[in-house]
């Protein structure tokens, strides 16, 4: 798995913190909707960034009250085909105004980049068989459209 | 008609781009088929039986001449020399080479032609009235919303893997020919009291295993609100629509379990939220794609012309398709000439490519350069002069493509069956051109008068065979076709899914069945009665009686 943001790979600063693992007083962690919400206060109280993951079918206005508790939001592509995370995105984006880092994780392929791109991705845990370098030119296969969406500030 | 600008044609143009490269990654084995297929088929690629299949989308059926030649370049360059009109206003090309399908697509953006989006779990290619602009009766012409629709629907980014395909249909008209009440979403273009546009919109029509008739969920929205609105229901149900199981994905299914209530409560409260954003398409948009669709510059014809009068007087083969095959346009002095592809005991909806350069000529000459294609596998020249009838008659007969039974028994409807589909359970190209062999007599034809006859070759019903007068869905019974028949389906404005009458029918039998169905109308009609007036006043008993005859 490579991250790409900003149209580079860069190296993740962030781990993916299951259910079952101890909470560490350092390091950036992203954590479940379950964990969130069972550990809030524990996770507030910590000093350190925090990410939240979202599986396809935990939907924006569940956390929406709660945004800037989050440096990042992971939203689930669990099988390419699974759209739903999309219109998470865009809604996070658009309606709540979320700023922060939106990461695609989970089956995120080269063919699906730009779109994810244009609901307001901005980190992708790219998953793909081909040199991510490779992917990364799949941003910019197409610079016409038709639908006015990603109106979340970006520049 | 509208015409590409430079943002379109460049889209369509990068599309091809990117889709060679997605082909050359399949080639390569970079891309294996489960990841290649979501891609080929948001470019209209399937795997058939035998072979790839290319749907080229045809939007809400408008053709130019140029674009028609196009089509016919391709048949014999890249196929067998003959392509198929389908159920849903589109092309299939049926033999074309999987490393030669990026140079197809190249030949159709050439002609501002593509095959965006004619398959997958998508928003599928717009469907409208095959009429648009020139029926009398209409209230305003579909094309613009439905162009609105095309080019909105086009690579969205959020609605590009639903949990299952998606269709829209526009019509503007108090008939329906464009069955949006069997789509997911069906827009009828209604004006209100103040004088303004905007559409009743229904939700969660559809066939299929399910066929059900859709609810009207808004009975006025207006017009400059379409793409929030649109957006609002594609959301909802993004986000609720089923994907554990792909037999109960559609959208009819979230109605359905959610009750129309609460799922119009749920798009009412998301519109709220989105309406009067970005979204919506400035009315300046709506007026420049409005300019493409305006009135040609018809003649003033008297409604009559008393040559047109005596031709149909001498010659009665003219009179007939006159008046079997054309309808009155808008503009005093013009018809509409459909032309059949169901010659009797031809492939319903095929065309060779001479066919459609024949088509191509006659629209170049004598209807402004225009064809649409009827979702039952017709194809229109939607403005000719009355004078100008008799020669495109002639010239259409020496074509074969001239025979005067639309609406009639043998304009079947029927999907391409076990002839070339992979998910068939039975034939429905044979079974059709039989049926038609079998009522051959244009004179029984009309004494039999309007009725449909539509053919599934399965459970799919792509020969929409829930909506035909009479349907006809092939099952398979250990290895044998059978054919369950309906009866009492329509798509129009009172629209009905047809019921079952009993168990299913040998393919050998189905013939004979049908003959003593319409028997059994034609002996109990009352005078003008139609097929399905006469169904719907005395049900399905009578019919069911002489079905299971035999003697
Ligand atoms: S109805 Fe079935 S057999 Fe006919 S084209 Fe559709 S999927 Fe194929």
């Amino acid at each position: 798995m490579s991250l790409i943001k900003n149209n580079i790979i860069i190296r993740d600063s962030w781990n993916h913190l299951d259910d079952d693992t101890p909470l560490s007083a350092e390091g950036k962690v992203i954590v479940s909707l379950k964990r969130w919400q069972s550990e809030r206060k524990l996770l507030m109280e910590r000093q350190e960034p925090l990410g939240i993951r979202l599986k396809s079918a935990e939907g924006a206005e569940m956390i929406s009250d709660d945004l800037a508790h989050f440096d990042l939001i992971a939203l689930e592509f669990p099988i390419f085909k699974d759209g739903r995370s999309y219109s998470t995105a865009r809604m996070l984006r658009e309606r709540y105004h979320y700023k922060g880092e939106l990461r695609a994780v989970g089956e995120v392929l080269r063919d699906q980049l730009q779109f994810m791109l244009r609901c307001g991705f901005d980190a992708f845990e790219y998953a793909g068989k081909t040199i991510p370098e490779e992917a990364i030119s799949a941003f910019v296969e197409m610079d016409k459209f038709y639908q006015t969406v990603g109106d979340w500030g970006r520049t | 008609m509208y015409v590409y600008n430079l943002v379109d044609q460049s889209l369509v143009n990068q599309r091809v781009q990117q889709f060679r490269d997605q082909v050359r990654r399949r080639l390569s084995g970079e891309l294996n088929e489960e990841e290649f297929k979501p891609l080929r088929l948001m470019n209209g690629l399937y795997l058939q039986l035998h072979a790839y299949m290319l749907r080229v989308a045809i939007p809400y059926g408008t053709l130019s001449s140029k674009q028609m030649r196009a089509l016919a370049h391709i048949a014999v360059r890249y196929d067998k020399g003959y392509g198929h009109f389908t159920t849903r206003q589109n092309l299939q090309f049926n033999w074309p080479k999987l490393k030669e399908t990026p140079d197809i697509l190249a030949d159709l953006a050439d002609v501002q032609m593509h095959a965006f989006q004619t398959s997958g779990n998508c928003i599928r290619n717009v469907t409208a009235d095959q009429y648009a602009g020139v029926a009398v009766e209409e209230i305003a012409d579909p094309r613009i919303t439905a162009e609105v629709v095309r080019q909105w629907s086009t690579l969205h980014p959020e609605f590009s893997f639903l949990p299952r395909k998606f269709k829209i249909a526009v019509t503007g008209s108090k008939r329906d020919r464009a069955a949006v009440r069997v789509h997911d979403i069906g827009l009828i273009i209604k004006i209100n009291e103040a004088g303004e546009m905007g559409y009743e919109v229904i939700v969660g029509g559809g066939l299929g295993r399910t066929p059900i008739v859709g609810v009207t969920i808004r009975e006025f929205l207006p017009q400059q609100c379409l793409l929030s609105y649109l957006e609002s229901i594609l959301r909802i149900y993004n986000q609720i629509g089923r994907r554990d199981n792909i037999y109960k994905a559609r959208i009819k299914i979230v109605i359905h379990e959610l009750g129309a209530k609460e799922f119009t409560r749920r798009v009412e409260k998301e519109w709220k939220t989105i309406r009067d954003t970005a979204i919506d398409l400035p009315v300046g948009e709506y007026e420049r794609i409005r300019a493409f669709f305006a009135p040609l510059p018809y003649q003033s014809l008297p409604k009559n012309d008393a040559g047109f009068s005596h031709l149909k007087f001498e010659n009665q083969d003219f009179s007939h398709w006159v008046r079997g095959n054309t309808l009155p346009h808008r503009q005093s002095g013009y018809s509409i000439a459909n032309i059949s592809l169901k010659p009797i005991g031809g492939i319903p909806g095929d065309a060779s490519a001479k066919q459609m350069e024949v088509v191509a000529d006659l629209a170049e000459k004598f209807s402004f350069g225009e064809i649409r294609v009827a979702h039952e596998q017709n194809l229109v020249l939607p403005h000719v002069k009355q004078t100008d009838l008799y020669s495109i008659w002639n010239t259409l007969k020496e074509h074969n493509l001239a025979t005067p039974n639309l609406g009639l028994i043998s304009d079947i409807i029927a999907c391409p069956g076990m002839d070339y589909c992979s998910l068939a359970t039975a034939r429905s190209i044979p079974l059709a051109q039989d049926i038609s062999n079998r009522f051959s007599n244009l004179r029984r034809q009309n004494d039999i008068g309007e009725l449909s006859v539509n053919i599934s070759g399965c459970i799919n019903a792509c020969g929409h065979h829930h909506v035909g007068h009479i349907g006809l869905l092939g099952v398979d019974r250990k290895g044998e076709e059978y054919y369950q028949v309906t009866i009492g389906g329509s798509a129009d404005e009172n629209a009905s899914i047809g019921e079952i009458i009993g168990p299913a029918i040998p393919y050998d039998e189905v013939v004979d069945a049908i003959e003593r169905v319409v028997e059994t109308y034609v002996d109990l009609r009352a005078k003008n009665e139609s097929f399905i007036d006469a169904y719907r006043r005395v049900g399905k008993q009578p019919f069911k009686e002489n079905l299971y005859v035999t003697n």
